[in-house]
């Protein structure tokens, strides 16, 4: 990986204003999108009178200070790398504090058509491909989290898959943040280009030491005519961590885009998907889970936005709240004029476990075109008392028995899952993340 | 209504006018009291103006004041969260008061211009009939003054007060003075605000302890003369143990100019009252082309303060060019019910942005909402609703379910439910569904030999039967034609 701009500077990363910083080796376009995002961002963050924003406030975290890339040896801490092993092949890309670490990493031979290369890699041997995907589909001009990520962004990945090219083995992106006596920052880029008829698993894992850092990945994933992408996220950081994460997508006719989305983990985050249906016949699926407690923020923001008909979406999300915890969901589907035939279905379900949780929902449907359907649930509530009642019936603890059926709940979502080991891996965090919540289930 | 001469007049003081604009309090209030209509515009001068016609005491006056410089600090920067595209209005460029030409007021039928009777007719109200023939008493509002109203002796008799809330003011200023304002404040919203620095008339009810309302209580909303916007306020006090049930119904002339309609409602059950407010608006939607129309920027809003307490919205909304309204229950009192019945069509081009806001503060309370949107032709519908659980609202249940009913490829529906829970034990629920009309219903009327227009306000009277028939009769029979009448031209 190229070197990059180490400015061991502590700042706080807002209030910009739109003057370019060239960092050293930096192609030309890539300082004017970060100029453009900085003038973005000079207005400051999203306030809570922003409609998307209303249930998230940034305030508090915006007056942090955050320390960009510093100089140092990739290493991380065995029991991370351990602790995000999958018992399958998988091709496997690291990035500690940010930064790409060759050495952790482990990716085996691709068949041809498929290229994994870190952002500045690419950028060297391909630059004109990687600047025309960079802020294709995570617009800085209208989405903050975008913004910071292409203000302050460096470092990433680039996965590519030509026409009817298929990985058999999942990539496993694996980012890790080690303790730090200063609070660091993160904005990786992923760009994945998945080519007509091609298939891609990825696997997203997010786990840190303790302490406080800022995590703001951004992925846009370009899924062509007829491809599959499957993506599997785990965001399992420290408590005192923020993550602001962007997935924004694109299908063409006919591709698929599952996700299953598992976050446990950071004091605030918010997990945002911005879905663009370019083609008929195209498939979405996002599940979402999430399982927190103390006064943990998990905020789960999507848009799919139907552009063309004959399309489907499918969007569960199930959250469990604990302690004081307070979870989002904010689910939009819009179609668009002349977008027939559309299917789209969204469910969100909160679970509460205590007084002092808050679930706020707002899920909406936008719709232009009248030959539609188009439905969407929500719901709240406790532990039905009947289930509970069963349970103890049959001589099973009252903790054991809530554990039992929050594990049920929320293992709805990892079983969308497909692959058995990848399963596994997910049910093993959720049920560390149980574990951790302890309180009311235990 | 108002004649030339005393237009003229008017419009001679405007040069005068624009002075005190410009000059506050140099010469004082100068505009003639004996004017029909206050000078265009909207300054204190006005709001003194409103206030003295009415003979309001001191209190009075200094609220609108407030309401007013609260208004003027908001900068004329209207609410723009909703989903709502119409011409920035110039809030200088109306009438913020016109009474009719009659002056002193009526005691009967009798005494109330033939003229005005003449006009209820033509817009198929005849008063003296239904009131008669229906039992309905009907506090007529023709243009912000009451001017006729019946059945008083009766329900006077039970201690029931139903009367403009101007005579209200000076009759029972302590109650007036007590709940004005308690559930929406002053400075709610811009809308709300505006209304409660320039209101003219509206309705007061005040239901006494343990009495039921024997009959339901009904105002005829009117917009009349040109260029006037409408600032009703209703305030319903339903007493320990009461009931009431009320009836509000809205029609206006064809009209080109857009006319604002920024009424406030006010509700109020203590322990174990049920109020229910039916509602059918029917005003002018603007042509076909969406030239004219009505403003309708309403806040409602009811407080279940009591134990036991019930407040049930039920709304047909039919017309206006624009819709804004929320009728609203906060449930403050422990086991304290709230309801919303909804039936929002549009059609050409018009636009709804509606919905209600269920706020539980009580143990065990519960609201239901029910809301169902048609839009055709170039129409957007929107519902936007709250439901907001508050941390000691133990027990708490809500069940929201909305469906829109899309007809024709060039309309909009949208659903924004906001749910928002600090509660484990309450449980919330949200259902939404958007469909198109169905084809196979359609083709089964029209094979059965309805025509394609009966047929589509059939299957729309299905879907929404169940808003329907939580309306009063003598509303549901009128609704349910209403519904066929505002989709005629949308299928074919």
């Amino acid at each position: 990986m190229a070197a990059l701009a180490r400015k061991p500077a502590t700042t706080i990363p807002f209030g910009y204003g739109a003057e370019a910083v060239a960092r050293p080796n930096e192609p030309a376009w890539l300082t004017s999108k970060r100029a453009a995002a900085r003038a973005v961002l000079a207005a400051g963050l999203p306030s809570p009178r922003v409609e998307s924003w209303k249930y998230t406030n940034l305030q508090a975290f915006a007056t942090q200070a955050f320390a960009m890339l510093s100089d140092g040896p990739a290493d991380a801490p065995l029991a991370l790398l351990k602790q995000t092993t999958i018992d399958r092949p998988s091709h496997r890309v690291v990035f500690v504090d940010g930064r790409f670490a060759p050495a952790l990493s482990n990716v085996g031979a691709v068949p041809s058509g498929v290229t994994i290369r870190s952002l500045d890699d690419a950028i060297s041997s391909d630059e004109f491909v990687v600047a025309r995907r960079f802020g294709a589909l995570a617009d800085a001009s209208s989405n903050a989290i975008a913004a910071l990520n292409a203000a302050h962004g460096s470092g990433g990945v680039v996965i590519a898959l030509a026409r009817g090219a298929s990985l058999t083995e999942p990539v496993h992106l694996v980012f890790i943040a080690t303790a730090s006596d200063r609070a660091m920052a993160f904005h990786p880029r992923v760009l994945i280009e998945a080519g007509e008829g091609s298939a891609l698993t990825l696997i997203e894992s997010h786990v840190s030491e303790a302490g406080a850092y800022w995590s703001n990945p951004v992925a846009e994933i370009a899924v062509a005519r007829d491809a599959t992408v499957r993506h599997w996220t785990l965001q399992d950081q420290a408590r005192d961590a923020t993550h602001l994460a962007l997935n924004a997508v694109s299908l063409a006719q006919g591709a698929r885009y599952e996700s299953v989305l598992l976050a446990i983990g950071a004091g605030l985050a918010r997990h945002e998907f911005d879905v663009a249906i370019e083609g008929e016949h195209a498939e979405v699926s996002l599940d979402g889970g999430y399982l927190i407690g103390g006064t943990q923020h998990s905020d789960h923001t999507t848009r799919i936005v139907h552009k063309v008909g004959h399309a489907s979406t499918r969007e569960v999300y199930k959250g469990v709240l604990d302690g004081r915890a307070r979870g989002v969901f904010q689910g939009t589907i819009v179609v668009e004029p002349g977008a027939d035939k559309t299917d789209a279905h969204q469910l969100s379900r909160t679970l509460m476990l205590s007084v002092g949780a808050e679930a706020d929902a707002k899920p909406e449907l936008m719709i232009y075109a009248d030959d539609v359907k188009c439905s969407h649930g929500a719901s709240s509530g406790a532990l039905d008392p009947a289930q509970l009642f069963y349970l103890r019936s049959r001589g099973i603890g009252e903790a054991a028995a809530r554990a039992l059926l929050v594990e049920g709940f929320i293992a709805e979502t990892i079983e969308r899952i497909a692959d058995e080991k990848v399963r596994a891996y997910f049910t093993r965090a959720a049920g560390d993340g149980l574990r951790a919540h302890g309180g009311a289930l235990s | 209504m108002a004649e030339t001469p005393v237009l003229t007049r008017a419009e001679e003081n405007a040069a005068q006018i624009d002075a005190l604009v410009n000059e506050k309090y140099r010469y004082g209030f100068v505009t003639d009291i004996d004017s029909d209509f206050a000078p265009k515009g909207l300054n204190e001068d006005i709001v003194r103006f409103i206030s003295a016609k009415k003979n309001e005491p001191e209190w009075l006056l200094e609220w609108r004041l407030k309401a007013f410089r609260f208004w003027l600090s908001l900068g004329e920067d209207e609410p723009g969260w909703a989903n709502l595209r119409y011409p920035k209005i110039d809030y200088q460029d109306a009438y913020y008061y016109a009474a009719p030409k009659q002056a002193a007021g009526p005691k009967s039928l009798d005494e109330v211009d033939p003229e005005l009777l003449k006009t209820y007719e033509k817009l198929g109200i005849p008063l003296a009939e239904r009131a008669a023939l229906a039992g309905v008493a009907v506090d007529a509002v023709f243009d912000s003054v009451s001017v006729a109203t019946t059945f008083k002796d009766k329900l006077a008799a039970m201690g029931i007060i139903f009367c403009s809330i101007s005579e209200a003011v000076r009759e029972h200023p302590e109650l007036v003075r007590r709940y004005l304002g308690s559930v929406v404040p002053y400075g709610d919203n811009f809308f709300a605000t505006l209304n409660s620095a320039v209101f003219t008339d509206g309705s007061f009810v005040y239901v006494p302890k343990g009495t039921r309302c024997p009959m339901e209580l009904s105002t005829y909303f009117r917009i009349n003369a040109a260029k006037t916007g409408q600032f009703e306020r209703t305030l319903i006090i339903a007493d320990e143990g009461s009931y009431v049930s009320y009836l509000e119904g809205c029609t206006a002339p064809m009209r080109d100019e857009n006319q604002l309609h920024a009424a406030v409602v006010e509700l109020v059950a203590l322990d174990d009252a049920e109020i229910k407010y039916s509602t059918v608006q029917n005003w002018y939607p603007g042509d076909a082309d969406g030239k004219g129309g009505i403003y309708n920027f309403v806040t409602k809003r009811g407080a279940c303060r009591g134990r036991n307490s019930k407040i049930s919205w039920t709304q047909v909304e039919t017309g206006s060019a624009i819709t804004w309204k929320y009728p609203s229950c906060i449930l403050q009192g422990d086991n304290s019910v709230g309801e919303f019945y909804s039936i929002a069509v549009t059609n050409n081009f018009q636009q709804a942005d509606t919905g209600t806001k269920m706020i539980h503060i009580g143990k065990n309370t519960s609201s239901r909402i029910i809301s169902k949107g048609i839009s055709a032709g170039r129409s957007s519908a929107t519902y936007r609703g709250l439901v907001r659980i508050q941390a000691g609202a133990e027990g708490a249940r809500n069940h929201t379910q909305c469906d829109s009913l899309l007809i024709g490829a060039k309309c909009a529906a949208h659903t924004v439910p906001y749910i928002e829970s600090r509660n484990p034990s309450a449980r919330v629920e949200h259902e939404a569904t958007t469909s198109k009309i169905s084809e196979d219903q359609l083709f089964y009327c029209r094979s059965r030999g309805i025509a394609q227009e009966d047929a589509v306000a059939l299957i729309v009277n299905g879907f929404c039967r169940e808003v329907l028939q939580a309306l009063p009769m003598e509303f549901a029979v009128e609704a349910q034609k209403l519904v066929g009448v505002s989709l005629e031209g949308s299928v074919g």
